[in-house]
């Protein structure tokens, strides 16, 4: 795992190893332009200054985004397919907003999970999209590694909208360009995540982007539903996580924070044996305006949705003037419009023969 | 008239006899006459010659933890292409487990192995049946029944006997037989959808994981039964620090318990999931997720491969068993979750576990123990040794060969290794089984360098 000291002794290079498997590609040539990417399959494999490119794009992109004519032609011609093994409304929806608004033809497949088993094979959905020349995969899959699967059958570059517990890539870049639009830089600020950090591929891929960017991060939540060894007091070589912490309570947590990110509670995880019940995590770990109002004043309270009011989060915050979760919903269109533009791009690239 | 063979300047090693010596091997109508270090001239020239100058020659290894397939899954192994993995790895014994199907919980089955493995087999098989009807745990197979007819103990593999009263019946019931329970150590709700071995790599991964004590658990109970019963347990792929420590100390308690460890249990842990064969990455590459390396018990952490190697060096460990289970290409080309556990071992075996010696861990004579004499003795049998008058099941080393896994020269049916284009050192160059050569490789007849 990457620590923090390791990645501020990383200098910018003349080339970037890619996600994929340590090809080092070519300089990008248009910083604002492309982050040069292969796949996203999470952030472990950007470099602080590739997410700065990719972020300070994505401002560019909000600016296409407040236009009345939201269109551009960046990436016409280009086929971007989502392929959705799980249920989601709006991270599929911010990807068919975000390609089309540049241009592209979006095509989305949902299959259910319950059709998996009895369909067709992943394997044999890679090939089958391989054969029909897509330019990018957008994929979320109820299952960790599935897009790093897909990414070994596939040419075409491979977005992780989420994989099991695994990871949610654009989710921790728009988390991180709604910080950077309230807090600046990331650098010794207080970031608490609080609730359940074990099943959440939010909260994995947030940790990464942040402590990659230079903040502190502290987790709280039920003991149930940390990994296993994440306690408060535990040094960062057990986590492997270094400028992480686990706080002992939620209060300690927020005490003092630049920011905080709530995670959502699944009511599956009572049925596990993780939790009593939800009443008793709303009273230990809910976010509150009580608690809300340890961290900085005019904190950001951050949601990746969709919100359980009234358990992890309550209605006057979820909706007060600290929360930024619209901002979130509409700076993930953004993001994800720098991220297909950056992989798509480099599909060009590779189309005219210059990479590789 | 009689068919002579002698094996001539090999560096004999047979625990069973404390015999570690350059010596000739002399063979005749497929068994053992004698070990002798007679000078040559006496060796009558009606000998066929095969000369080991330089190799080990070891008795056959026996293995007591083996997946054939046959009947019921031979797209992925059958008995004939089983046992021909076996005879490339050095085995000459191979224990067959009772997850076939049907499977082995009936007298029929059991049969039709052993009849389809006289004929069809390139080296001997040893049927394993099962310990409850259906391996469904609930009630006991006609084990007397199995017995007679030749099961050798009692599994219901992968799936553990869950209900300690059915455990408890079996270890008393087999007690009758002289039999061994063989429990696959693990308590289904400690595993709870997990499918890796808990730890930094599992969270880094989000692969649901497997706590260490879900076999220790189940390997603290099954102690307990068998200090109750006074029955034979044996306790399968042990792979967890914890599980060694109560290994030991039901073995100090003087109870009749045994345990065996797998090559990749002594030689791979947790990282090997990343795909780096055992590098830790920075970021995840898109060959993680290795579902080659995903096995039941899981590959554990650094600590507990140290831990199984210890007890092996110590004796607490008593033998060494593949837990070979191939696989086709469809149950692993998938995702982690949905992948099959499992992993193709026993034609690497002998290459993996020789890293315990070249590393200096173990003696050679202490690492064959574990794989011929002492696996025997659990058995109740007369293999694993080159004592006179025994069948000539003789393995002939290379310690020192280093070569490549390649899965495609596999004799198995399956592909499944995490050790493709890696390198190991120590090969088996040829396998004799009841005298008769079952396995040669091409490196016999090119002295080794």
């Amino acid at each position: 795992m990457t620590t923090r000291d390791e990645v501020r002794t990383t200098k910018p290079d003349n080339g970037v190893a890619d996600a994929g498997g340590g090809r080092v590609i070519e300089p990008d040539a248009q910083p604002q332009a492309s982050a040069q990417i292969r796949h996203l399959l999470d952030v472990d494999s950007l470099t602080p200054e590739q997410i700065t490119t990719l972020l300070d794009s994505s401002e560019g992109m909000l600016e296409v985004l407040s236009r009345d004519v939201k269109k551009t032609p960046a990436l016409r011609g280009k086929t971007i397919v989502t392929v959705f093994y799980e249920n989601s409304t709006r991270t599929r929806i911010s990807f068919e907003e975000a390609g089309k608004i540049l241009g592209a033809d979006v095509i989305n497949v949902s299959v259910s999970a319950s059709s998996v088993s009895k369909g067709e094979s992943l394997y044999n959905t890679a090939l089958t999209l391989q054969a029909m020349q897509v330019d990018a995969l957008v994929i979320r899959h109820p299952h960790s590694g599935a897009p790093h699967f897909v990414a070994r059958y596939v040419n075409a570059p491979v977005v992780n909208a989420g994989d099991g517990l695994h990871a949610h890539p654009t989710q921790a870049l728009l988390d991180l360009f709604t910080l950077r639009q309230k807090l600046g830089s990331m650098d010794g600020k207080k970031i608490a995540i609080v609730g359940d950090v074990l099943y959440s591929r939010v909260a994995r891929s947030d940790i990464l982007g942040l402590v990659k960017m230079g903040a502190d991060v502290v987790l709280c939540g039920p003991p149930t539903l940390m990994p296993a060894g994440w306690r408060p007091g535990v040094s960062p070589t057990e986590t492997g996580m270094e400028s992480v912490r686990i706080a002992g309570d939620v209060g300690e947590a927020l005490d003092g924070a630049d920011a905080v990110m709530t995670l959502r509670i699944q009511r599956e995880r009572q049925d596990a044996g993780h939790l009593p019940d939800l009443r008793e995590y709303s009273n230990m770990y809910g976010i509150n305006r009580r608690r809300l109002a340890l961290a900085k004043k005019d904190a950001p309270l951050l949601h990746p949705g969709p919100m359980n009011e009234g358990v992890e989060i309550s209605s006057d915050v979820a909706h007060g003037a600290q929360s930024v979760v619209e901002e979130q919903v509409r700076n993930g269109v953004a993001v994800r419009m720098a991220v297909l533009y950056a992989i798509c791009s480099k599909g060009r690239d590779r189309a005219a023969g210059t990479d590789e | 008239m009689a068919h002579k063979k002698v094996i001539r300047n090999g560096r004999v090693i047979d625990p069973s006899q404390g015999i570690d010596r350059l010596a000739d091997v002399l063979i005749e109508d497929g068994k053992i006459v004698e070990v002798t270090n007679a000078p040559l001239e006496s060796i009558a020239e009606d000998h066929e010659v095969i000369d080991a100058s330089g190799l080990v020659v070891s008795p056959g290894f026996v293995d007591l933890h083996t997946h054939l397939r046959d009947p019921g899954f031979e797209w992925k192994e059958t008995i004939e292409s089983g046992t021909k993995a076996a005879a490339r790895g050095g085995f000459t014994t191979v224990c067959a487990m009772p997850n076939t199907d049907p499977c082995q919980d009936s007298a029929a089955v059991i049969e039709d192995v052993t009849r389809r493995s006289l004929t069809g087999a390139a080296v001997r098989v040893l049927p394993i049946g099962a310990i409850t009807k259906g391996r469904h745990g609930k009630v006991l197979s006609p084990m007397g029944e199995l017995a007679e007819v030749g099961a050798i103990g009692f599994s219901d593999d992968g799936d553990p006997v869950s209900d300690a009263n059915i455990m408890r019946q079996a270890l008393t019931y087999a007690t009758g037989l002289g039999l061994p329970i063989i429990n696959h150590a693990e308590v289904h709700s400690l595993v709870h959808g997990g499918v890796m071995n808990e730890g930094p790599v599992a969270t880094r991964l989000g692969l649901p994981p497997v706590p260490a004590s879900a076999e220790a658990v189940m390997i603290a109970r099954d102690i307990e039964l068998a200090a109750l019963t006074g029955g034979r347990l044996h306790v399968p792929h042990v792979s967890t620090a914890a599980g060694v420590e109560l290994v030991r100390a039901a073995k100090s308690r003087g109870l009749d318990v045994t345990a065996e460890v797998t090559p990749h249990h002594l030689t791979l842990d947790d990282t090997w999931v990343y795909g780096l064969h055992g590098e830790v990455p920075d970021a995840v590459p898109a060959v993680a997720y290795d579902t080659n390396t995903k096995v039941n018990p899981p590959l554990r952490s650094v600590a507990d491969v140290a831990a199984v190697r210890a007890a092996l060096a110590d004796g607490t460990i008593d033998i060494i068993a593949t837990d070979h289970a191939p696989h086709a290409a469809t149950d692993k080309v998938c995702t982690y979750d949905e992948a099959a556990h499992g992993i193709n071992v026993l034609e690497t075996a002998f290459g993996q576990v020789m890293q315990l010696v070249h590393q200096d861990l173990i003696s050679l004579s202490d690492l064959i123990d574990p794989l011929t004499a002492a696996p025997a003795r659990i058995l109740g049998r007369n293999f694993g040794t080159l004592a006179a008058g025994s069948n000539a099941d003789i393995a002939l080393l290379d310690i020192d060969s280093e070569w490549t896994v390649s899965a495609d020269d596999f004799a198995s049916l399956s592909r499944n290794t995490p050790l493709e284009g890696v390198q190991l050192k120590g090969r088996v160059v040829e396998t004799l089984f009841a005298g008769e050569s079952v396995w040669r490789s091409d490196r016999l007849e090119q002295p080794a360098s």
